[in-house]
């Protein structure tokens, strides 16, 4: 699909199927995710997109019954074959409730870099500059990198968690629905910085927002009861769906 | 008037009531009960020991004569055995609930010694005591010595050890083990920088607590073979000891009156370092426990 365009995959999906137990989550997933866009994952509670992101970064074997088959390829490399650790550096994922550390904002952004055997107070205090100023949070917390995480409103703490992962200096950036325990205006905040990022990572992020998908998307997956049921540039999609079921959810008929 | 299922009936309504303020009169006194029975042990031991308790009774060993009787050998006997316990019943019990809570797979055999570990917070420690006489004294002769009742100790204490570490370690939201792995974090990276940060004032909390349980123990020592009467200082984990509880005993069953103050002189010193380490752990449970 989208042969036009010259974009490389980041990640190609081939014939993935997933299972928790003897439930079948995903069903014969497969997708190329284009580099630096953002790609928006689409569908009604239950059908899957949250269990696909979390395949991405490998998150998902946290859960002891899960099975998969089927290959997923992050730049040419079977994710399998890779080392979580490294995967998970290159990859960096921001999730549905902000959840910073208890520990200070500095101590915050700096635990990733940290836990790759940064030491530098030098190197340290740039990547927090860095990284607070890339999350767009930096004028605000630039007075008090030393008070605790937890002072901050919830926009500011999604920010946080955003500023956290790109402390890693990751390639890829996965959201799990990063705006649903937010207000508008944080959201809006959170929107607007998505637009940002996509210039340097590529972004997948899943939504229960259809505005929000076409506000913020390139191109928009949307997963039916574990199945890809369409997958085309966001605009394409909203305007003309292929698929009676795309347009029956997108029109609001269910989900 | 409209036919309503529910009126206000005056009667009832007064007899509920009535009804009330009886229940309310039984947890009082209930509470009450409670209190006053402690505040009179507390006065009673105060009143009869504090004429004993001088710097005096703090710094002299165990004698035959009421009035140059002291407690020093008991506190620098619990001092000591303290000093076996905390550390091996720390290092074993967090040990263990990191691995019974991080690493274990969740199966019926850990799920068969987690019930186990409830089990044994609830053994008599007459058993404990058993158990230290047969392995420590006796198996691998220890004799009846410090050390043989710093490890019985432990045993005693490790369970409630365990099952504390192990709430405080359930308690961190799955939230906060996400953020970390998320950005490439090994499980040990993790629980050194998120579990045991967040862990720690509970682990405290809850190893203050059994320590003075500890303290005050007195069964499992007895069991082991503490002394009663000692006046020297132990200067080894060798030696023979005795403990403060233990000593209270002694002198309380002696048939002079007067051992009866001094065991009473004895209870106040024990019951203020029992006060002490609560309310430390009351300190610690509020100024770090985290919110998330």
């Amino acid at each position: 699909m989208n042969k036009e365009e010259n974009k490389q995959s980041v990640y190609s999906v081939k014939d993935f199927n997933l299972w928790y137990g003897e439930t079948h989550a995903l069903k014969d997933i497969s997708i190329e995710i284009p580099e630096k866009e953002v790609v928006a994952i689409i569908g009604p509670s239950g059908c899957g997109k949250s269990t696909f992101i979390k395949t991405l970064n490998r998150m998902v074997e946290l859960v002891p019954s899960v099975k998969t088959k089927g290959s997923i390829n992050y730049e040419g490399k079977d994710i399998k074959k890779t080392k979580v650790e490294s995967l998970r550096t290159e990859v960096g994922m921001v999730f549905q409730k902000p959840n910073p550390f208890p520990k200070s904002i500095y101590d915050n952004i700096a635990y990733g870099p940290r836990i790759h055997g940064i030491k530098d107070k030098k190197t340290l205090d740039e990547v927090v500059e860095k990284s607070l100023k890339g999350a767009a949070l930096w004028e605000e917390v630039k007075d008090r990198l030393n008070e605790n995480a937890f002072g901050l409103s919830g926009g500011q703490q999604q920010r946080l968690c955003i500023a956290r992962a790109l402390a890693v200096e990751p390639e890829v950036i996965l959201m799990d629905e990063p705006t649903s325990a937010l207000d508008p205006l944080s959201t809006a905040k959170v929107e607007d910085l998505i637009h940002e990022l996509k210039k340097n990572y590529s972004i997948i992020i899943v939504t229960h927002n259809m505005q929000q998908a076409a506000r913020i998307s390139d191109k928009t997956a949307f997963f039916l009861d574990g199945e890809i049921i369409e997958f085309d540039a966001t605009e394409k999609m909203y305007s003309n769906p292929r698929d009676k079921r795309t347009d029956d959810y997108i029109s609001g008929k269910f989900g | 008037m409209k036919n309503k299922v529910v009126v206000a009936n005056e009667k009832q309504i007064s007899k509920r009531i009535t009804r009330n303020k009886l229940a309310k009169g039984l947890f009082l006194a209930a509470t009450l009960f409670g209190m006053i029975v402690l505040a009179t042990l507390i006065v009673r031991i105060v009143t009869q020991g504090i004429g004993y308790l001088d710097f005096g009774f703090l710094t002299s060993y165990a004698s035959r004569r009421p009035e140059d009787a002291g407690i020093k050998a008991a506190i620098l006997g619990t001092v000591w055995i303290m000093s076996i316990t905390i550390p091996v019943s720390l290092i074993l019990g967090v040990g263990t609930s990191i691995y019974l809570e991080e690493y274990a797979p969740k199966n019926k055999f850990t799920r068969f010694i987690e019930l186990n570990l409830a089990n044994l917070a609830g053994v008599p420690s007459v058993v404990f005591g058993l158990l230290g006489l047969t392995v420590f004294v006796r198996l691998l002769e220890m004799g009846r010595s410090i050390l043989a009742g710093g490890l019985t100790m432990s045993l005693l204490i490790l369970p409630v050890i365990v099952v504390a570490s192990k709430e405080a370690i359930r308690s961190i939201p799955q939230e906060q083990y996400e953020a970390a792995y998320a950005m490439g974090a090994t499980k040990w990276q993790i629980i050194r920088t998120v579990v045991l940060p967040a862990a720690t004032p509970g682990i405290l909390t809850g190893a203050i607590l059994s320590l003075s349980r500890g303290v005050g123990e007195t069964a499992s020592l007895l069991m082991i073979g503490a002394m009663t009467f000692i006046a020297y200082t132990p200067t080894g984990v060798l030696d023979g000891f005795t403990v403060l509880p233990i000593q209270i005993f002694s002198w309380a069953s002696r048939p002079q009156v007067e051992f009866q103050a001094v065991a009473a002189a004895g209870s106040i010193v024990l019951l203020i370092i029992l006060i002490v380490m609560n309310s430390l752990a009351i300190v610690i449970r509020n100024k770090y426990s985290k919110r998330y």
